[in-house]
């Protein structure tokens, strides 16, 4: 489903991103850790290219998303990303935000996308809150929204772009329960995410990066019995001991 | 004081057989006009370079910062008589005459006024949309948004209700700069005002009028835009920046 391959990245002389290599197929959920600065998050970006890159190549369901000719717009309304700041539109009302993209870039209805948004609304259980504005519900709820607001796109794929890291750890659970669902759904999702617990439950890979590089790329129980590289090791013993 | 009052002359006939209070409706909707028309204009060119200067293209940056930079820089006044007096001489003979003979003065004046403003809504505009966390902006494009649908339904509705309060000072401002419109012509409140007190001397009581017409004008504007600003703000958002990198 996502093939990225040698893909290296710069800032200017500044390398954020080398030589990647890995594959997230069908139905898989694979985790993408490591330490702040370790380009997980731009790595992602780069799956449905939100950031270019120099080198290399990601294919998403056969396309090229570095090919010129790809077209972008249609690529991604096929892969649904969630950020770490939810990113809901702050102007519209909990509706809308599910709709607009239905509306504007799918062409459907805005009943039939207002039907379809409200249904998933439903789901990640906040259907009493459709009328609302982003700035009247809590972070765990926005972000709830915005995976719903990406799921009434009907993706292929789901990115999550650490959606749990800004927001208050009583808030954590009512997301990831929403990601763990959408798992065992069988919905194809590459995580960027520090949430261990959740990577034993759900993930089939696990990859840990630092310095820009993917250091480890094993199954979950390989990767939670023994990495194989030292620097995974000293940042899951930091991670899972306390 | 020995100041001789007299407030009934306005309605006393001037030479072309009018009142002096036609004087003053006449320059007051002339001031309206050239003010209304230059804002339309200055609105739809300055978001238009606004958004320009934030685009990821070089050159429609550039070009957006040069003409902020040359339209900012340049005195109002010495623009109007440059598009008055020295454009119709650069340009092709025969346009140079139809813009000095045809064309109205009041669409050269809307122009001149127009563009200034536009250099300085522009910059407003950018700061708004530059406000904006860059996650929105890739929020719009995850969902399958073009650029262009980024800045219409996303950056640009939230821009505008950031710069809102700076938009009005900008409004308000247009009133009271169209004044230097008189010196190329156009009969607008501040011409009739000053051939007013050269028929009468009674400066007292016509400054008083005057002033009053520009205050309320500017004083609509802001309530207008007041107006404006209460409708559409937004539940529960408090303005600022929430920034994803």
């Amino acid at each position: 489903m996502i093939e990225i391959q040698n893909v290296s990245k710069w800032y200017g002389s500044f390398q954020v991103l080398t030589d990647c290599t890995t594959r997230v197929d069908k139905g898989e959920v694979v985790v993408v850790c490591g330490p702040s600065g370790s380009g997980k998050s731009t790595l992602i970006k780069c799956v449905n290219a939100l950031e270019p890159f120099q080198k290399g190549s990601v294919v998403v369901d056969g396309i090229a998303v570095e090919d010129p000719k790809t077209n972008l717009p249609k690529l991604r309304s096929r892969v649904g990303m969630v950020f770490q700041h939810f990113e809901l539109f702050p102007h519209m009302t909990i509706t809308d935000n599910l709709a607009i993209a239905q509306v504007k870039v799918l062409g459907r209805s805005r009943d039939e996308a207002v039907e379809r948004g409200l249904k998933l609304l439903d789901r990640v259980g906040l259907k009493a809150h459709a009328a609302k504005f982003p700035g009247q519900l809590s972070g765990g709820q926005q972000q709830r929204v915005a995976i719903a607001r990406a799921l009434a796109m009907d993706p292929i794929c789901m990115l999550f772009d650490e959606p749990t890291s800004a927001l208050d750890p009583e808030m954590i659970n009512e997301v990831l329960d929403v990601m763990v669902q959408l798992a065992q759904e069988g919905m194809t999702m590459m995580c960027v995410t520090h949430e261990m617990g959740f990577a034993r439950k759900v993930a089939n890979r696990v990859i840990f990066m630092d310095r820009g590089a993917i250091v480890e790329d094993a199954a979950k129980e390989e990767f939670f019995g023994q990495p194989r590289s030292e620097r995974a090791q000293t940042f899951l013993a930091k991670i899972l001991n306390h | 004081m020995n100041y001789h009052w007299d407030w009934m002359f306005f309605f006393q006939e001037t030479d072309d057989g009018l009142k002096y209070y036609d004087w003053i409706l006449s320059g007051l909707g002339w001031t309206t006009a050239v003010s209304l028309a230059s804002l339309a204009v200055a609105l739809l060119l300055g978001s238009v370079l606004g958004v320009m200067r934030t685009t990821p293209r070089r050159w429609l940056v550039g070009l957006g910062d040069a003409y902020v930079d040359v339209f900012r820089n340049v005195p109002l006044i010495v623009q109007l008589f440059m598009w008055f007096f020295v454009v119709p001489e650069l340009v092709p003979e025969k346009l140079g005459i139809w813009m000095k003979q045809d064309l109205p003065y009041i669409v050269t004046a809307v122009v001149g006024l127009g563009l200034y403003t536009a250099a300085r809504i522009a910059e407003q505009v950018k700061a708004g949309i530059n406000s904006l966390s860059r996650g929105q902006r890739n929020a719009g494009l995850a969902l399958g948004f073009t650029e262009w649908q980024t800045y219409r339904y996303v950056r640009l509705p939230m821009a505008y209700r950031i710069v809102l309060p700076a938009l009005t000072s900008e409004a308000m401002n247009i009133f009271k700069n169209s004044a230097v419109t008189y010196a190329v012509g156009i009969l607008e409140l501040y011409f009739q005002y000053k051939q007013i007190i050269e028929k009468t001397s009674q400066v007292l009581e016509i400054t008083i009028v005057v002033t009053s017409c520009y205050f309320v004008l500017a004083f609509v504007m802001n309530r207008l835009l007041a107006f404006i600003e209460a409708r559409t703000r937004v539940p529960g958002l408090i303005v600022g920046t929430k920034g994803d990198k």
